[in-house]
């Protein structure tokens, strides 16, 4: 399926921030979105999570068995890490694995103790989130993109407060999703290394 | 036929058109006083006393009506997000508020030589109360809410549940009070209203309607006004962190 | 997608548990709240006895809407609303799967607590009884109606006081019937079996329509 982006327009606060936007995006693709600050990176990564409404154009997943938002088939790691620091990393992840379970045939959804396990947390597991660093914090959250199998990865800066190892870990995992079909759209202020990833630079 | 929806263009309508009505709302405020000191008869009970009823009545009416043109403004925000829309919502508010006002403390004057208090809890003034109180919480949520769209938004949600809820209260209102004391009476003077009453409280009532007109118009304008002058004070603040960009700016 | 309906319900339940005294600093308020007024208006039992349960709903009221910010403030703030958008489960279901977590456990323990208190205020066994029912169903509207303050206001940091503006004329109707269920006077049949019965269709409304007012707020909050 793919990831179609028309003449999209979006707008906050009274003011454009994307104005015609287009881009076409296959299995196998990833899109790398650079900009300054406010040049609409976190922007554009919510409207295509379904979290801003279009105020010109459309998104849409073509080639499904029936027309999908793209929201209902993508993961969405903002700048927030959607965890409660009440619940352990193991809660926090099997609450997620049920709740965006999708009924698109779980391809390589992992258990939530495997998913930690593959980010080099499984000693974590148990622990609440709230005496944990803020990188391993965002580990966690990254880890929820392996609880739920879903074609769509859109991750907005998500190698803040990650250390090298761990940044490692996660191009490797980016790239296994490639693989297997997946697509990929990521901001960033500094690199992601993606061999022929697809770029696209925002400005005001 | 222009797009008034269009700020810009309701702008200049408002520049052009507003200078007329509101002289027709003077004209007509100036003769529905001399209808109400001139034409109309004093009651036989109340005296001269009974002419609050041309100022009470027609801002009952007016307090439901602006929550109606309110309600009315917040579709118009839910369903096309017109900024023309959040300005005619926000400016309503307080316009609403005022009349609410006035309708609750001429009662209180009209009532008080009847009473003998300033207040009974009668149905209808406390049906008009609580109209009042959730005037004051849109306000109180306006102001709360620093960005204007979603301020709008909340406070439209918000307009459309009170909405919702308003025959909700007037309903358990009327209950409670028949529940607690029996129903006061509120005359409007007489079994049938004569016509020399009736014509002056039209005519006040279409003043009143014309004065919320006016200055609905007068304060959608100030609102526009004020939005713009914050999305400028905010391109300002972007522009002033980033000179390499300044030069690349496109014209807007 | 029952079982994302079950998980998220036990996860607001685990949070609810853990989050470390809101919900029974809600019981201790009303408390407080409910043993303020004889203060102010003289231990007179008879005085008392009369505007009981009046007492009562307001003090029931005033402890669920100031616990109501806890609803949706810390999901909008960590982030975790956004990915529930994303889930398979529309946002009204998550709403009203939040919103009964937060009646079990806010609420539902006052439920329970006011008719205890109702002995100090001198109310007979058939008065207490009419009391925990009315609060029984009216509660739910209570919720319900305060959700929508508390989503209207959800970006707002210290929303609480304004959600209580917001909300607390619209829960007018409930209060009315609710006090007129818990009060009417001697146990006198017909005269709760009509608030009650409103009050029933009250809360049901709020039930059917409550949750798209909410997550309509929750959306419009987000963006």
């Amino acid at each position: 399926m793919r990831l179609e982006v028309s003449d999209v327009r979006v707008e906050r606060g009274g003011r454009r921030v994307l104005d015609g936007l287009s881009f076409v995006l296959a299995p196998g693709n990833a899109l790398i979105v650079t900009g300054p600050n406010g040049a609409g990176k976190s922007t554009l990564l919510r409207a295509l999570a379904g979290l801003l409404p279009l105020a010109a154009g459309r998104i849409a997943i073509v080639g499904a068995d029936h027309a999908l938002p793209c929201r209902e088939v993508a993961h969405y790691v903002g700048h927030a890490d959607a965890n409660k620091a009440s619940l352990t990393a193991n809660e926090n992840l099997a609450f997620w694995a049920a709740s965006l379970a999708s009924q698109q045939g779980g391809r390589s959804a992992l258990q939530p103790a495997e998913a930690l396990a593959s980010s080099g947390l499984q000693r974590l597991a148990d622990l609440p989130v709230s005496v944990l660093s803020a990188g391993q914090r965002r580990r966690v959250a990254l880890a929820r993109l392996l609880v739920a199998s879903r074609p769509i990865w859109l991750l907005d800066e998500p190698m803040t407060a990650l250390d090298a190892a761990s940044q490692t870990r996660l191009g490797d995992q980016m790239r296994r999703h490639l693989d297997q079909g997946g697509i990929i759209v990521a901001a960033t202020h500094g690199t992601l290394d993606l061999s022929d990833a697809r770029h696209l630079e925002l400005r005001h | 036929m222009p797009n008034i929806a269009n700020p810009t263009i309701f702008l200049s309508l408002v520049r052009r058109v507003l200078p007329w009505v509101t002289a027709l709302t003077v004209a007509l405020l100036l003769v529905g006083v001399y209808l109400i000191f001139f034409i109309a008869p004093p009651d036989y009970q109340q005296g001269e006393s009974v002419k609050i009823m041309y100022l009470h009545v027609p801002a009952a009416w007016l307090s439901l009506f602006i929550y109606i043109v309110m309600s009315a403004a917040a579709l118009g925000t839910l369903v096309w997000r017109h900024p023309l829309a959040d300005a005619a919502q926000k400016a309503a508010a307080p316009l609403g508020a005022a009349f609410t006002f006035v309708c609750l403390a001429t009662g209180s004057l009209w009532g008080k030589p009847m009473w003998g208090t300033w207040w009974v809890w009668d149905a209808r003034l406390t049906s008009v109360l609580v109209l009042f109180l959730i005037y004051l919480a849109l306000i109180a949520l306006w102001e709360a809410i620093e960005e204007p769209g979603r301020a709008a938004r909340a406070a439209a949600i918000m307009t459309l549940v009170g909405a919702v809820n308003l025959p909700i209260i007037k309903f358990s209102v009327d209950w409670w009070n028949t529940l607690h004391q029996p129903a006061s009476v509120f005359r409007v003077g007489g079994p049938a209203i004569a016509a020399s009453m009736l014509l002056p409280l039209l005519v006040m009532a279409l003043a009143a309607t014309l004065l919320f007109l006016t200055l609905h118009m007068m304060a959608i304008r100030n609102e526009i006004l004020r939005r713009r002058l914050r999305r400028l004070t905010i391109l300002a603040a972007e522009q002033s962190d980033a000179p390499a960009y300044a030069a690349a700016e496109p014209a807007r | 997608m029952g079982g994302a309906l079950a998980a998220q319900f036990r996860r607001e339940l685990k949070i609810a548990r853990r989050s470390g005294g809101g919900a029974s600093t809600g019981a201790v308020f009303f408390l407080v709240l409910a043993a303020i007024f004889p203060f102010a208006v003289g231990p007179d039992l008879n005085l008392l006895a009369r505007i009981g349960p009046a007492i009562l709903w307001i003090a029931v009221l005033l402890s669920t809407l100031l616990g109501l910010d806890r609803l949706f403030q810390a999901d909008y703030e960590d982030g975790s609303l956004d990915v529930m958008l994303t889930g398979e489960m529309p946002l009204e279901l998550i709403v009203l799967v939040k919103c009964a977590a937060h009646w079990l456990t806010t609420a539902l323990p006052l439920v329970f607590v006011a008719p205890l208190f109702g002995l100090a205020l001198a109310q007979d066994g058939a008065a207490l009884v009419r009391v925990t029912l009315s609060l029984l169903v009216g509660t739910p509207a209570l919720t319900l109606i305060g959700a929508i303050g508390a989503a209207a206001t959800v970006s707002l940091r210290r929303g609480g006081l304004l959600i209580a503006v917001l909300v607390l004329p619209l829960t007018i109707p409930v209060l009315i019937f609710g006090v007129s269920a818990a009060g009417a006077g001697l146990a006198d049949p017909v005269r709760f079996a009509a608030p009650f019965a409103i009050l029933c269709a009250l809360s049901l409304a709020a039930l059917a329509g409550a949750p798209f007012a909410v997550a309509a707020a929750l959306r419009y909050g987000g963006e």
